[in-house]
């Protein structure tokens, strides 16, 4: 019943010289967690913004649940929204800050407690009612602010960048607790990040922007396996996705003096450059040569517990190789490399965009 | 661990410095204005309250004029805080909150109005109030007063506006609060210590006022104004006296706001 649809919205800020969002067109599903990723200053938080009612498009509409919204104030949406700084009251006490949507509601005392009291079960946060924000800890007053948003039961639920002000592990903690809660509530959910791990691992679908664009949108591991264009495969994962070029001729592809099988769609790419994309963990790696494998020379060698994550070149290219954490390793040392064909992607040299199997 | 000891006496040292600076004159004012006519010639003066006497006190608030000029005084400044406030207040948040054209300008504006000496203006006023059919009244008094405090109750408002994060009026009218609402439940509330801070600034500078006051009333003179103009022909008790009364409404003034005012630099004294 809450879907929320976003139809080619543009908007460009006073004195900005160019669009914040160029015409961005998107649905969220109901009940659907859709993370909008991108780097800085790709418009996604401007999205955001518009989706809520702070700021209002040049042009483009929004719906809510069916409902035209694109120039209605925030509070006749009906949504809620987390904010990067949690914008939590700090002249109020935890309890007040919870229930300030059900304050402005003028949800009858009874129901308030006892819906502050749920919203606070579920973000263990009972013993802090009666505190002060200044007296809670940053991941606290996140908790806070995530309860405040949620105990107003709204059809629709804004989150802009809740875990960028946490340290490393406890929004590693709170990203799961988040995906269990929102999963819980079933709400229709518009996330914004431009963290691509946290991107990964939260959205049901995962929208990459870039320059007040969508460069691609679709289920994480999709994404992630088949990016739409170098961009998309450059930000998502860690390390980004290898690319390099090479030669297509008779049938091969030629990396410097190595040369790798060609899949028949090349064929018409013969005698030009393409762009190759590899994701890290696709290559496997043998200290032994063998027929198939290509040779390279480790340049540095990174473990990270799990793995081993190997700098290596090949020809003039740089990669980024995972190996096991076992494999024996050594800067400057000779290695052998080999891809599955099916994990290869390509791209074309000039646009940047995949080449369609 | 020796240094920080003495660094700590130090801090000490100086505190207690700038109190006995601020306190010494305020002490002796009151000494004088307490003690009686015959203790004032005595010598060496006494330092500690030997002859206490209302006499000196009583008979400057039974002389002409310094009731009037004290409640007058006291309209004065009272209207004078809440115009400013009605005016200042509305301007700082603009100031704060909102990118238009001219901004950089109307700030650097506000505080031109304090670069003209008030000797300057208040004849021209003078003509113009005189025109209006307002001069000798505190109404006059009251606008020159507004006009001159304005400035820093933009200014001081609007730093604190900007202490308040946008955001947080942006999750207020998230959750269902009108722009409206959003201010008053969470702007207001936490910019209270710093209004308080330009009604305190408002209020001190209409009651030091002395020069406008004087050239623009004959009978409705504010204290100040009342005390300088007789002052020159005044034994001295009537001096001391002046300034004891002067001093006391300024000082209960900042006793009551003090309480926002350390609010708002942090320290929580509930």
């Amino acid at each position: 019943m809450s879907s929320v649809v976003v139809y080619n919205l543009v908007k460009t800020y006073a004195g900005g010289d160019r669009r914040a969002t160029d015409g961005v067109s998107l649905e969220v599903a109901d009940g659907e967690f859709l993370v909008l990723v991108g780097p800085s200053g790709c418009g996604k938080t401007t999205l955001l913004r518009m989706v809520a009612g702070l700021e209002t498009p040049d042009s483009g509409t929004v719906s809510i649940g069916g409902r035209d919204v694109t120039y209605l104030p925030p509070r006749q949406r009906g949504l809620s929204m987390v904010f990067q700084s949690y914008a939590i009251f700090p002249h109020m006490k935890v309890r007040q800050n919870i229930g300030f949507g059900l304050t402005m509601r003028k949800v009858p005392r009874d129901e308030f407690d006892r819906r502050v009291k749920r919203a606070a079960e579920l973000l263990h946060l009972e013993e802090y009612l009666d505190r002060y924000p200044a007296q809670l800890s940053g991941g606290q007053r996140q908790r806070v602010a995530v309860a405040r948003a949620i105990v107003v039961d709204a059809a629709v639920l804004l989150m802009d960048e809740p875990l960028s002000n946490l340290d490393a592990l406890l929004r590693l903690q709170f990203r799961a607790e988040l995906k269990r809660i929102v999963g819980q509530l079933g709400t229709t959910t518009l996330y914004v990040t431009h963290d691509q791990a946290e991107a990964m691992s939260l959205g049901d679908r995962v929208a990459v922007m870039r320059d007040g664009r969508v460069a691609q949108l679709g289920a994480p591991l999709a994404v992630y396996d088949r990016p739409a264009d170098r961009f998309v495969g450059g930000f998502l994962g860690s390390p980004p996705m290898n690319f390099l070029t090479a030669r297509v001729g008779g049938g091969a592809l030629a990396v410097g003096d190595a040369s790798l099988q060609a899949p028949d769609h090349l064929s018409t790419w013969e005698g030009r450059d393409v762009v190759v994309g590899v994701r890290a963990e696709n290559i496997q790696v043998a200290t032994e040569p063998a027929a198939g494998w290509v040779p390279a020379r480790i340049e540095v060698v990174e473990p990270t517990g799990a793995a081993l994550l190997l700098t290596v070149r090949l020809a003039d290219e740089q990669l980024k190789v995972q190996a096991p954490a076992t494999f024996p390793a050594a800067p400057d040392a000779r290695v052998h490399l080999r891809a599955e064909p099916a994990a290869l992607r390509f791209y074309d040299p000039e646009s940047g965009l995949a080449l369609d199997a | 661990m020796r240094r920080r000891r003495w660094q700590r006496a130090a801090v000490q040292a100086a505190c207690v410095a700038i109190t006995l600076f601020m306190g010494v004159p305020l002490y002796l004012i009151a000494l004088a204005a307490l003690s009686s006519r015959a203790s004032l010639n005595r010598f060496p003066l006494p330092l500690l309250p030997t002859e206490p006497s209302t006499e000196t006190m009583s008979t400057f608030l039974r002389s002409t004029g310094v009731t009037g000029g004290f409640l007058n005084s006291l309209t004065v400044g009272l209207g004078t805080v809440v115009l400013a406030l009605l005016v200042g207040v509305p301007a700082g948040y603009a100031v704060a909150r909102y990118a238009f054209r001219g901004r950089d300008t109307y700030q650097l504006f506000l505080l031109l109005t304090r670069a003209l000496p008030i000797v300057v203006l208040s004849v021209p006023l003078a003509r113009i109030f005189l025109d209006a059919g307002l001069y000798d009244t505190t109404y006059a008094v009251m606008l020159l007063h507004t006009a001159l405090a304005l400035p820093t109750t933009v200014l001081i408002t609007a730093a604190i506006f900007v202490g308040v994060s946008h955001e947080q009026e942006e999750a207020a009218m998230i959750f269902g609060a009108s722009p409206v609402q959003a201010f008053l439940r969470v702007v207001a509330p936490q910019a209270l210590p710093g209004i308080a801070a330009a009604a305190m600034f408002a209020f001190m500078l209409s009651w030091n006022e002395v020069l406008g006051a004087t050239v623009l009333t004959l009978n409705q003179r504010t204290l100040p104004a009342q005390v300088l103009t007789t002052l020159a022909d005044s034994p001295l008790a009537y001096r001391f006296a002046g300034g004891l009364a002067l001093v006391l409404p300024a000082l209960v003034f900042i006793a009551v706001m003090r309480r926002y005012l350390l609010n708002m630099w942090g320290t929580t004294l509930r």
